[in-house]
């Protein structure tokens, strides 16, 4: 008898199931978001393509040549190349790295760890967000200012010895000015990092007596590493990739005497470019010469080869990080 | 208010005042807290608590949750320092020396007072390291043999150097949770501290870890003094001498819940025949 009752119960459960229709809105909703997938892709894929057959012709046939040339007046010149870019770009990541990854890090740490909850702490916080969002041509004005020219702020503080020291327009200046633009992202990104350590870590440590200095070497720093570092890795080649502030700065498209070596840093503090303006150049040549077409393709692909590189690095360092905390 | 006289098994209640440490039956006081509140901003966690604490004997804070008990274990080693809004009245002293007084530094109290924390905690590195963590920042040691042995004493006095001897460099995180909650036991003791603050060290275990835990309290009992919030009711019945029974007092008109301390006594007394009937409600699972 029960078991009657329970088929029962099956039988009246299992029916209704059918389909009754179909689902039209939900269909559709599909079709659309996945079309705005493949429209992004497509553009992304017809773009890189584009480019990476247009520079066809310089790297297959010269690519070492080209990453070793220099700035030319011609297309067709065997010394034609991109290495005073690749130079100052270099020297940019650099400055970039050992000036924004200790002054953000110290700024997050205070931030997030000694600064008291005020409202003074949270107008900060907002401003810094606010100017992760400044135009970058912006941080370029800041850059000329800052850098470049012997300025005076309010009419008597002097900057002279500022641009007495970077050489005025220098890849130093260049450096320099993008390192202030990528602070804000710098900053919140490891922000977020130092956010994420565990409270039982913090809590382990204070509870074996570490001060809170002792506290943030040995826990808030290792365990928020990886986040730090893929961020500041990403903010490196958003750096790379800006073009805008280095025009104001004074990157120079042409008469460039030197092509030092990457390493060679007496030419800091000299005239430089960088791999951005060599493309903006060489794509406004191209109506004079169109064989500057191909070099600027050969040259964005080299820039995006440098960026694709520290975006994997990141993402390399933080798997690495993660798989060690277990 | 209820009976929070301090009791020697057996001779019944005395008038507070008259307590001292002077009895020669009494073991030692360590902390002596009188009239103590806490507040995070507005809110008081917990109202005029006084209590003392004996060397060498396991005291259990008991209640339901919200009755302040925690706040109360963190305020023995002051970790409420840690929340911006914590504040602290009322007095409490650990030998006799007034824990909130200006002049003392947290981090030594710290160094002092050992705690292990409701879920186990490890930091993400080596079991040694762990271990050596607090020596370390301490000053106590560095490398080398002298905090070899400390390592090893520890881990032995954790009952867990048998397990992992061979494996002192691994992550502790590898580790089960009940052995990780006895790492972190060792990592508490190997500051050599005086006093044991243990918060719910049972609560994110399986009973069988539970036991080992227990088990291993008993015998850390004749090294340290031992004060433990436990959820479970058998636990306090099982582990310690003493226990104190917390509740929530919710004030009519505000809707405010405050903690307050109900009764504190021999565990005895409290599981068998406790004074007050809240008390009586609670461990006979009649609560509320």
């Amino acid at each position: 008898m029960t078991f009657s009752t329970i088929g029962t119960v099956a039988k009246r459960g299992a029916t209704g199931f059918e389909r009754k229709r179909t689902d039209l809105a939900g269909g559709l909703f599909k079709a659309v978001i996945l079309s705005a997938l493949v429209v992004s892709l497509l553009v992304l894929a017809v773009l890189l393509i584009d480019t990476v057959v247009d520079a066809w012709s310089q790297l297959s046939t010269r690519a070492w040549d080209f990453l070793n040339g220099s700035l030319r007046s011609r297309s067709i010149d065997d010394k034609l190349g991109v290495k005073q870019g690749l130079y100052g770009s270099f020297w940019i990541g650099v400055f970039v790295a050992s000036t924004a990854f200790p002054i953000g890090v110290g700024a997050a740490i205070y931030l997030e760890e000694y600064a008291a909850k005020s409202r003074l702490a949270a107008l900060i916080e907002l401003v810094i967000r606010n100017l992760a969002g400044v135009p970058s041509v912006v941080y370029g004005l800041l850059g000329l200012f800052l850098f470049v020219e012997r300025s005076t702020i309010f009419g008597f503080v002097g900057l002279g010895w500022l641009a007495d020291a970077t050489g005025g327009r220098s890849v130093l200046s260049a450096g320099l000015t993008l390192a202030v633009l990528v602070l804000p992202i710098v900053i919140i990104t490891a922000q977020e990092a130092v956010r994420s350590v565990p409270s039982g870590l913090k809590e382990g440590a204070y509870g074996l007596g570490a001060t809170k200095s002792e506290m943030v070497w040995t826990q808030i720093l290792p365990y928020a590493a990886p986040g730090i570092l893929t961020g500041t890795l990403l903010a490196m080649s958003r750096a790379i990739g800006e073009a805008a502030p280095l025009i104001l700065v004074g990157a120079i498209t042409g008469g460039l005497t030197r092509n030092p070596e990457l390493w060679d840093a007496s030419g800091l503090r000299e005239k430089f470019t960088a791999l951005p303006i060599i493309i903006v150049e060489w794509v406004s040549e191209r109506g004079r010469d169109p064989g500057f077409a191909e070099a600027a393709a050969a040259a964005i692909v080299v820039l995006l080869a440098l960026v694709l590189l520290l975006n994997m690095t990141a993402i390399l360092l933080r798997n690495r990080f993660e798989r060690k905390r277990g | 208010m209820a009976a929070i006289d301090d009791l020697t098994e057996g001779r019944g209640s005395e008038p507070l005042g008259e307590m001292a440490a002077e009895s020669p039956a009494m073991p030692e006081v360590v902390f002596d807290v009188e009239e103590l509140s806490v507040y995070y901003g507005e809110f008081q966690a917990i109202q005029d608590a006084s209590l003392k604490v004996h060397e060498n004997e396991i005291t259990a804070f008991i209640g339901p949750s919200g009755c302040g008990k925690t706040t109360l274990l963190r305020c023995f080693n002051r970790m409420n320092d840690l929340i911006e809004t914590a504040r602290v009245t009322g007095s409490l002293r650990y030998h006799g020396v007034d824990l909130y007084d200006s002049k003392v530094d947290a981090v030594e109290v710290r160094r002092r007072i050992g705690m292990v924390f409701q879920k186990p905690n490890p930091f993400p590195k080596s079991i040694r390291a762990n271990v050596a963590y607090g020596p370390r920042v301490a000053g106590l040691a560095k490398k080398g043999p002298v905090m070899d042995d400390i390592v090893e004493n520890s881990l032995r006095k954790a009952a867990l150097w048998d397990e992992v001897k061979d494996r002192l460099d691994d992550n502790a995180l590898g580790l089960s949770g009940g052995q990780q909650q006895r790492l972190c036991i060792a990592r508490a003791i190997a500051t050599d501290p005086d006093v044991l603050l243990m918060d719910e060290p049972c609560s994110a275990l399986d009973p069988i870890a539970t036991t080992r835990i227990e088990e291993l309290m008993h015998g850390l009992k004749d090294d340290y003094s031992i004060v433990v919030v436990t959820h479970n009711m058998q636990q306090a019945a099982r582990v310690s001498d003493r226990t104190a029974f917390f509740s929530v007092d919710v004030n009519p008109d505000s809707d405010n819940r405050t903690g307050i301390l109900v009764e504190y006594d021999s565990t005895q007394q409290i599981f068998s025949n406790p004074s007050d009937e809240r008390t009586e409600n609670y461990v006979t699972g009649r609560f509320g």
